[in-house]
């Protein structure tokens, strides 16, 4: 199972032997793959096992540390994305690569504008893109002519698709090109994807959902921390053995044991029928000393139920109980005052100071807290200095020095910076945001650990994650989130297929297939 | 879905696609309020007479064609605070090099907007090449050009021949020479934005450098050309105020705030400071709002220092109007 | 035997080169530009390089430091206050215009024009982060409205004059100091400002907020900073610092409606001369005062070379965009 498959036509796109480090992180290690024609090739694997990593070296975007790229039997390499671009090798990327204020044709031939003398003929760039988006059947959809930010996720998408065509690719990359699609987009997309299969190209899936991918993709590539584990035929395999192969081992030590009821104190917070522009009637309740794990789908509300807790988002009605009394979270410093502390998910845009020491970083709350003319060490220069390596060490973070600026750490010990921060506040509420998004697996299982420590020293818990392993691994109780609400409330230990009916909403309002 | 969904969806986004600056409801906004202040106080006198409203759009003009270029650099993602400096370079050298000599004009002409190609390719490599800031950056070739000038000419130097003055005094038929110099570069610069493949890579250089990279556009060039333009019209610009005063002196530039004011001329018209966006018809506007404006205050007799004032806290109002609706920090 | 006692010798010494170089890559580099440059000058002009000249050269970079240490704090958060010079004039022609009628108004005058200088830097701050209009755009804005202003009070042309006590900050000394004999008060002055300023940058919350802010504005508001009420402190400290600057200047150099010209461009250049980092994130007080420094100690040089004093002008800003580039260069920003 975990053998290659033979095949007999001609790989369209290999890698061989690839390695690819980072500071602190190897994030490619020996990988080689192949990529055949008219065929959709799966790659999958936990967060942080490389397959981004690997698709950006298969693109230019990153130039290997050794290895080889080979493309319809020849070595190549690629100095800038346009070469391989050139060669017939696209990625449409998660996040998007279209200007907002141009027009879909505009935004198809950037760069490649039918034009005489450097006048672009406009008839003839909205005559190509209609051509192109007939080609891919959506030309009932999209106007050339409509400006890109009045399209939805999806339709951006199918331009991107679109461009990639155009480009006459003969490899094309999609990485996570289902992660906000609603269901029928995601139908629509699966559709066109078979019929650029019959066209020839390979496609290289990326996906995070298991059902999808057994659904389109013929052969499932596993990487596991950096290296290819193997390929296996979608026909010949079942979800299980995949999970197993991503995993390596049956979640062993992953995970700490999960706390116990009566390690759960009082309530400590409670909302009451909250509301905003993003949620609706959200009721809870948080206990001193557990884990409140919230699972649901990409854009389910997830991130906007940690924002509205936390002020950055406030909820517009509905009340808030603190420690038993009703509270208005209006802003970040008044929650972090009562005791909140936020680990958002983009550490590098949300959480750090990436220009700044790692001592001001970890001090960070705490000196908001003080007033804004007080000394920096309101507690004594000694007890100062002694504060952060302290904190240093309960966190496991491993530098030679705290004036180190945190750009130069590897995310593992940048998260443990922003854990610390809030320690450091001395927070009782942490709200986690996909806690352990792209850091290595040993960072991965000491994150987890210092969650459940956390627990024993009365704080309380919420952690969001999109990682159902990692939900039901350390939650003592799980909240299911399904458009912009809860979906449903489920005990501990609760099985992925249990989370994922209530996120999808096949619990009990509808009982359909998933599709 | 019912194909009658589908048209309609089509229609909205064809009416998207039109592009309608919010500048021109200011302008007529602006008019409206100017054609009031005008009945109140001086009993309808001002806007009824075309002297003053040709004078409006005279005023308009220096400003006019030298915001066609910032809007270029702008749409680029760019500033170009320099240009009130080209304008008193190129005000100063044209009257030096013609010494009221009709047959010196071409060779003064070439001269100066030789200068300004110069200037331009500075400027662009300056923030290409060696990644500064461009407001640093054209601020520090400002004063480069401000030292030099300065340290050159002490005041008014030679002076243009009669037949050059035509170029800002004379008229064909009941319309200025020199707005239809501004319509016309107008018009070029809405057919280059809009109709050429410089156009389309500003734009895209302008919205995402990193977009613009991989579709391989060669963004050095690109936003280097911008700047170019941008001191091409400021030498225009220049050029046309010494027409007008016969004769150039090394404050001209500054003491018409040219920087700023086409930069805010731009932003009103709608183009994002960010870049990517917005476009030359906006910009007309908003120089077009400065100059009713400007005059409203001198038929009202508002006198001249308070009319600065009044003018930067408008610069700041019309800035903000925009940019407080963005939701996003500003710095 | 021997060759292999050699190797590690000429190892160390490699190594101890390098930890060496290590550290001299350290120094900022305004301090060796600061010193090549006094020491070029004190050449050029044997009277510079004497007591009295080196008081009286720092007697005259003052204001510009006691203004680039005001501009550190504006950078510092991302922003730019280019409305400095111009309160620089405000102070002076309104000072003389309240003096106008009344010679003992010295020091009431002062304090009005500190007044003024908090409500200037409270809307410099009240529009960038409120009305969330960019520095660039909200304080050349506010330089326009305070030069039209202060014209528009005086009628175009400087009137009444400066007494004698509202100059004796700017041009006086302490008198009978041993050793040195006497000692320029703006100095004095430089030095008071710069102890409390560097209190406030280094030892306070403040102080490390603003570099947050500067650094990442989204993570300093979900770590709790109030990011406006900081940005506002921020231009308020530069316009105070403004007005300082004002007297000592009005005060060495009397009336002038374009005292203050172009001060704004120089206090930028002093602080990313001493390390500022355009958009934020890197400053430092100290090096902004060598860097005031060095800018004086350049245009001193210039003058001693005989270059006409327009050209300054040109030579700041070949040192701007030279700073900015070099800046730029070494100090990336990662991602």
């Amino acid at each position: 199972m975990t053998s290659e498959v033979k095949t007999n036509n001609v790989p369209t796109m290999e890698v061989r032997n690839i390695d690819k480090s980072f500071p602190g992180v190897k994030a490619l290690d020996d990988v080689s793959v192949k990529f055949y024609p008219g065929e959709v090739n799966a790659v999958v694997g936990e967060n942080g096992a490389g397959k981004s990593t690997l698709m950006k070296v298969m693109v230019g975007a990153y130039k290997q540390d050794r290895g080889t790229i080979h493309f319809q039997e020849e070595t190549v390499s690629f100095n800038h994305p346009i070469d391989a671009q050139k060669m017939g090798i696209s990625i449409i990327y998660q996040e998007f690569n279209l200007l907002p204020e141009r027009t879909v044709a505009q935004n198809i031939f950037l760069g490649r504008e039918p034009s005489t003398l450097g006048v672009v003929n406009v008839r003839q760039l909205n005559k190509r893109a209609e051509a192109v988006l007939t080609e891919i059947g959506v030309e009932s959809m999209i106007l050339p002519t409509a400006m890109a930010s009045s399209l939805s996720v999806a339709e951006q998408q199918l331009v991107e698709i679109a461009k990639a065509i155009s480009l006459d690719a003969k490899v094309l990359i999609m990485d996570e090109p289902t992660a906000s699609l609603t269901s029928t987009e995601v139908q629509l997309l699966s559709d066109l994807i078979s019929r650029l299969k019959e066209k020839g190209l390979a496609i290289i899936f990326i996906s995070h959902r298991l059902a999808e991918v057994f659904e389109v993709a013929e052969k499932i590539t596993v990487l596991k921390d950096g290296q290819y584990v193997g390929t296996a035929k979608t026909q010949e395999v079942t979800p299980e053995d995949i999970v197993y192969m991503m995993v390596g081992r049956v979640l062993d030590h992953y995970f700490p044991p999960l706390g116990s009821t009566e390690d759960f104190g009082d309530v400590i917070l409670r909302v009451e029928d909250g509301s905003n522009d993003f949620l609706s009637s959200i009721n809870l309740e948080l206990r001193k000393g557990e884990v409140l794990g919230i699972a649901g789908l990409q854009g389910s509300g997830r991130t906007e139920l940690a924002q509205a807790l936390f002020g950055a988002e406030p909820f517009k009605s509905g009340s808030v109980e603190l420690h038993g009394k009703t509270v208005s979270i209006k802003n970040p410093s008044w929650a972090i005052k009562q005791g909140l502390g936020f680990v958002t998910e983009d550490r590098k845009s949300e959480g750090l100071l990436l220009m700044q020491p790692i001592r001001d970083n970890i001090l960070l709350a705490l000196r908001s807290l003080q007033p804004l003319f007080g000394w920096i060490h309101p507690e004594g220069i000694r007890e100062s200095r002694k504060l952060v390596p302290t904190l240093g060490e309960q966190v496991d973070i491993r530098v030679d020095s705290y004036s180190k600026e945190v750009q130069d750490l590897s995310g593992g010990n940048q998260q443990k910076v922003v854990l610390s921060k809030w320690l450091a506040s001395k927070a009782e509420i942490f709200i986690f945001d996909e806690p352990t998004r792209g850091i290595d697996v040993e960072s991965k299982a000491s994150v987890h650990d210092l969650i459940r420590e956390l627990t024993l020293q009365e704080v309380a818990v919420i952690m969001i994650s999109s990682e159902l392993p990692e939900i039901i691994g350390m939650s003592d109780r799980i909240i299911v989130m399904r458009d912009g609400t809860i979906g449903g409330e489920l005990p501990a230990e609760a099985s992925e297929a249990e989370i994922m009916l209530v996120a999808t909403g096949q619990d009990n309002s509808n009982s359909a297939e998933p599709s | 879905m019912t194909t009658g969904t589908i048209s309609v969806k089509n229609l909205k986004q064809a009416v998207q696609a039109i592009h309608i600056p919010p500048v021109y409801y200011f302008l007529v906004i602006i008019t409206l309020v100017g054609v009031t202040l005008d009945q109140v106080f001086a009993s309808g006198n001002i806007l009824s007479n075309p002297t003053i409203m040709t004078n409006i759009l005279v005023r308009s003009v220096a400003l006019g064609i030298v915001a066609v270029g910032q809007s270029f650099v702008m749409i680029g993602a760019a500033i170009d605070l320099s240009v009130a400096f080209t304008i008193s370079l190129t005000a100063v050298l044209t009257s030096q090099l013609m010494q009221g000599d009709p047959a010196r004009v071409p060779m003064a002409i070439l001269i100066v907007f030789g200068i300004g190609i110069v200037i331009g390719v500075t400027n662009g490599l300056i923030v290409t090449k060696l990644n500064v800031n461009p407001f640093i950056a054209t601020l520090g070739t400002g004063l480069i050009i401000k030292g030099i000038l300065n340290g050159t000419f002490a005041n008014y130097k030679g002076s243009v021949p009669k037949s050059f003055q035509s170029f800002g005094y004379d008229s064909l038929g009941p319309i200025p020479i020199s707005v239809l110099v501004l319509l016309v570069v107008v018009i070029i610069g809405w057919f280059i934005l809009s109709r050429t493949k410089f156009g389309a890579h500003l734009y895209g250089v302008g919205g995402s450098r990193e977009i613009g990279r991989l579709s391989g556009l060669r963004t050095a060039r690109i936003v280097t050309g911008a700047f170019i333009i941008s001191s091409i019209t400021a030498v225009l610009s220049g050029l046309f105020i010494v027409s007008r005063l016969g004769s150039g002196a090394p404050w001209v530039g500054p003491d018409g705030v040219y920087d700023l004011e086409s930069v805010a001329a731009t932003v009103i018209g709608g183009t994002a400071l960010a870049g990517g966006r917005g476009g030359v018809f906006g910009t007309l506007a908003g120089v077009l709002m400065f100059g009713m404006i400007d005059t409203v205050f001198n038929q009202l007799g508002v006198d001249t220092y308070l009319k600065t004032v009044l003018r930067g806290a408008l610069i700041i109002l019309a800035v903000a109007s925009y940019s407080i609706r963005s939701g996003r920090e500003a710095a | 035997m021997t060759t292999s006692a050699k190797k590690p010798l000429s190892m160390q010494l490699t190594n101890m080169l390098i930890s060496v170089w290590n550290l001299i890559k350290r120094i900022p580099p305004v301090y060796p530009v600061f010193v090549v440059i006094m020491i070029a000058v004190g050449q050029l002009n044997p009277n510079f390089a004497t007591t009295d000249g080196i008081l009286l050269f720092l007697r005259r970079s003052s204001p510009l430091a006691i203004l680039a240490m005001g501009q550190v704090f504006v950078l510092a958060t991302g922003g730019f206050d280019l409305s400095q010079g111009s309160l620089v004039t405000l102070t002076i022609i309104g000072s003389s215009l309240i003096i106008y009628n009344n010679e003992s108004a010295g020091y009431t005058a002062i304090l009005i024009m500190l007044g003024i200088g908090i409500i200037v830097g409270l809307v410099n701050g009240f529009v960038v982060s409120f009305l969330k209009v960019p520095s660039l755009i909200a304080t050349l804005g506010m330089l326009l409205l305070i030069k039209g202003g202060g014209l528009y009070w005086t009628g175009g042309a400087p009137k009444g004059y400066l007494t004698e006590n509202w100059r004796y900050f700017g041009r006086s000394y302490i008198e009978n100091i041993p050793v040195i004999g006497r000692f320029p008060l703006a100095v004095i002055i430089l030095v008071i400002v710069g102890v409390i300023m560097s209190i406030l940058f280094y030892k306070t919350n403040l102080g490390k907020q603003v570099l947050a802010i500067g650094d990442n504005a989204r993570t300093s508001q979900l770590s709790g900073i109030r990011v406006k009420l900081v940005r506002m402190i921020a231009f308020l400290i530069s316009a105070i610092l403004a007005v300082v600057a004002g007297v000592l200047i009005g005060g060495y150099g009397g009336v002038s409606i374009v005292a203050g010209d172009g001060l704004e461009m120089q206090s930028v250049s002093a602080a990313v001369i001493g390390g500022a980092l355009l958009l934020g994130g890197r400053g430092s007080l100290i090096g902004a005062v060598f860097g005031a420094l060095t800018l004086e100690a350049i245009f001193s040089l210039l003058n001693l070379l005989g270059l006409p004093k327009p050209f300054r002008d040109a030579v700041q800003g070949l040192i701007i965009i030279g700073a900015v580039a070099y800046a730029s260069i070494t100090s990336r920003r990662r991602d």
